[in-house]
């Protein structure tokens, strides 16, 4: 069964235990911070960082409203990074998280361009490197645990689920406040539907959620180029062989005479 | 290296300056390597794809689709004009095909795995096909070069056979049906990427965009090094062959303005143009990098002066990369992020591209290129 997390950021009270506990799991490298004036820290996702909380500040009725957005690989549906990857690294799998094979990585970094959220990072210190970014915790979810940071999350901001409960359960939600709410689901159809859903009550762009990303599913732009490969070989090289055959016709001699 | 430069001409200062570039390539190569991509280049996770891929991969193929195209004309649509550049412009695509291999060698985390597309199969990726594409295209280009070269070491029979028709029309038909695969392939990378690429040059049009402008840029490029080589080798060219190519050029280019054009118009995306930013970068390629060098191709399809030429041809070569790495870069924009590239990328670049023209000139002087009917050392002043 399909898995996926619902985002509730009206409930999240900005802790960052989730991060911890996400470096913790993945045992990812402590890298010293400084104090940037923003409660976000490290400022950005990295090969060490698969999580973080952006702290954003807006205002809301003439009242200033601060917001914890958390970034993490949004698992789409139909990932664009995968579709991408020359070598089938990155692959969707039947519960939901979007997987990482380094064995098969060659490096070529088309994962990271393609991802419209622009989530694999790369370790770009190593002479080894590999593609890093949240895996939803897959080892867990297949033992019939809770992804770390859900495990973690002390206000159920965090909600883990099958993915039709996740839906259903945030359209529940909306119906009940929708005065308390922005009514959208964001990542319901996003990118072609993504397993992270996120619920907020600040408009989802001023949360610097990216605009612009088409709800149509990305490999379905290079899927039709692909599948018609065939046809277009089978087409070129007999118009080629007809086109050759017609204009050579008498020109026996070869390359030397 | 050395015995070379005392038997034949190949000392000259242009020759002796690019072979600094690739000894550069050497060390800058040993510093890639041993310290990983984060050192020694400029490349982040905010810009993952640079220089290389811009200039050595995307421009570089399309620049090295002369040998597709020629050879097409040659042995598909028997235009028999074109034969005396048909083996120099093979010589180029191969060159350039090695040497986009070489790049991508340096480009990828891991080098040593550069191999795992041809067994690791993930056909609904389209840099998967890219790159089985451009191998066995790479096959055919040497199979089409080892004509010349079975000449030069004597092997007769061998060479008869490697340059009869039946070898080098069936090549011909599969270099143009590879080339069309990965040269619009090559735009189609960019197809997963409409949130992110601007809309004066993302359109699922995209792939035949690459394709025409390919075409064109092949043509540009063995219209140059034909001009080159013949004043290099004091060896005096066709000018029908300079005329056709101006033409072929010049009526691509009218194509493909018409096609980039038409598509933007098609989907009411006029007013981008002139949103300032990428809308300026968009008018600048279409104004000064396909319109003029038409225009002026056109004017002197008839033109016996082989020089006429150079100036719009080479506009056309500087397009094909400034259109490359605009689509490079404005997929890969965010505010507040600039790129350019380290000392290590750009002495990789140029030493890539000092080692084309060592590696042109050394197979010019060795093997039965330039003129058909005459062996080699005809040209060896």
């Amino acid at each position: 069964m399909e898995k996926a997390v619902l985002v509730d950021m009206t409930r999240c009270i900005g802790c960052r235990a989730c991060q911890v506990a996400c470096k913790e799991w993945n045992e990812r490298k402590v890298v010293q911070t400084t104090f940037k004036g923003d409660f976000t820290n490290p400022l950005k996702l990295s090969s060490d960082c698969y999580t973080n909380i952006r702290f954003v500040e807006t205002e809301k009725n003439g009242r200033p409203v601060w917001s914890f957005v958390k970034d993490q690989c949004l698992h789409c549906r139909y990932p664009a990074c995968a579709a991408a990857c020359p070598v089938g690294a990155l692959t969707k799998t039947d519960k939901g998280p979007v997987v990482y094979n380094y064995d098969k990585c060659i490096g070529c970094r088309y994962c990271m361009i393609a991802c419209p959220f622009d989530i694999p990072k790369y370790e770009w210190d190593s002479t080894r490197p590999w593609v890093q970014k949240c895996s939803f915790c897959s080892e867990r979810i297949k033992d019939g645990m809770l992804p770390a940071c859900v495990k973690t999350c002390p206000t159920t901001a965090l909600c883990f689920d099958d993915y039709d409960k996740v839906v259903a359960e945030a359209e529940s939600r909306l119906k009940k406040y929708p005065q308390k709410y922005v009514q959208h689901i964001w990542g319901h159809h996003e990118a072609g539907g993504t397993n992270w859903l996120y619920l907020s009550d600040v408009d989802f762009e001023q949360l610097g959620f990216k605009s612009g990303v088409s709800d149509v599913s990305l490999p379905d732009y290079t899927w039709p180029p692909l599948s018609s490969i065939p046809a277009k070989v089978a087409g070129i090289v007999t118009l080629m062989s007809a086109i050759a055959w017609f204009r050579g016709r008498g020109s026996q001699e070869n390359d030397k005479s | 290296m050395k015995k070379d430069n005392k038997n034949t001409n190949i000392n000259s200062p242009w020759i002796m300056m690019a072979l600094v570039l690739v000894v550069a390539l050497v060390f800058a190569a040993i510093y890639r390597f041993y310290s990983g991509l984060g050192a020694a280049t400029n490349l982040s996770d905010d810009t993952p794809w640079g220089l290389w891929i811009g200039v050595d991969v995307l421009a570089g193929v399309a620049l090295a689709a002369g040998g597709f195209a020629i050879a097409g004309a040659v042995y598909i649509f028997n235009l028999p004009k074109y034969k005396p550049i048909a083996r120099a412009a093979v010589l180029t695509g191969f060159v350039g095909y090695v040497v986009v291999s070489i790049s991508l060698f340096f480009d990828i985390g891991k080098p040593l795995s550069l191999w795992h597309p041809l067994i690791m199969w993930q056909p609904h990726s389209i840099m998967f096909e890219v790159t089985w594409c451009v191998v066995l295209y790479t096959i055919v280009l040497a199979l089409e070069f080892s004509g010349p070269y079975f000449e030069s070491i004597g092997a007769r029979k061998t060479a008869a056979i490697m340059t009869g028709r039946p070898v080098l029309v069936p090549l011909a038909i599969a270099g143009v049906t590879l080339s069309f695969l990965h040269q619009s392939s090559l735009g189609a990378l960019f197809l997963l990427m409409p949130g992110k690429l601007h809309h004066l040059w993302w359109t699922t049009m995209l792939p035949y965009n690459f394709f025409i402008s390919a075409i064109a840029a092949g043509l540009a490029m063995v219209s140059f090094e034909s001009i080159i080589a013949a004043k290099a080798f004091h060896h005096r060219l066709n000018p029908e062959i300079l005329q056709g190519l101006a033409k072929g050029t010049a009526i691509t280019l009218l194509v493909y303005f018409i096609f980039r054009m038409g598509d933007i118009l098609v989907k009411g995306n006029i007013s981008l143009m002139f949103d300032g930013g990428a809308g300026t970068l968009f008018l600048i390629e279409m104004i000064f990098f396909v319109l003029i060098p038409m225009l002026m191709l056109f004017k002197n399809t008839r033109s016996t002066n082989g020089m006429v030429v150079v100036m719009p041809q080479v506009l056309v070569l500087l397009g094909v990369v400034f259109n490359r790495l605009n689509i490079l870069f404005l997929a890969q924009y965010k505010q507040g992020v600039s790129y350019y590239p380290s000392i290590v990328e750009m002495a990789i670049t140029l030493g890539l591209i000092a080692s084309i023209i060592v590696a042109y000139k050394v197979a010019i002087i060795k093997l039965p290129i330039m003129a058909l009917k005459k062996p080699y050392t005809s040209f060896d002043n």
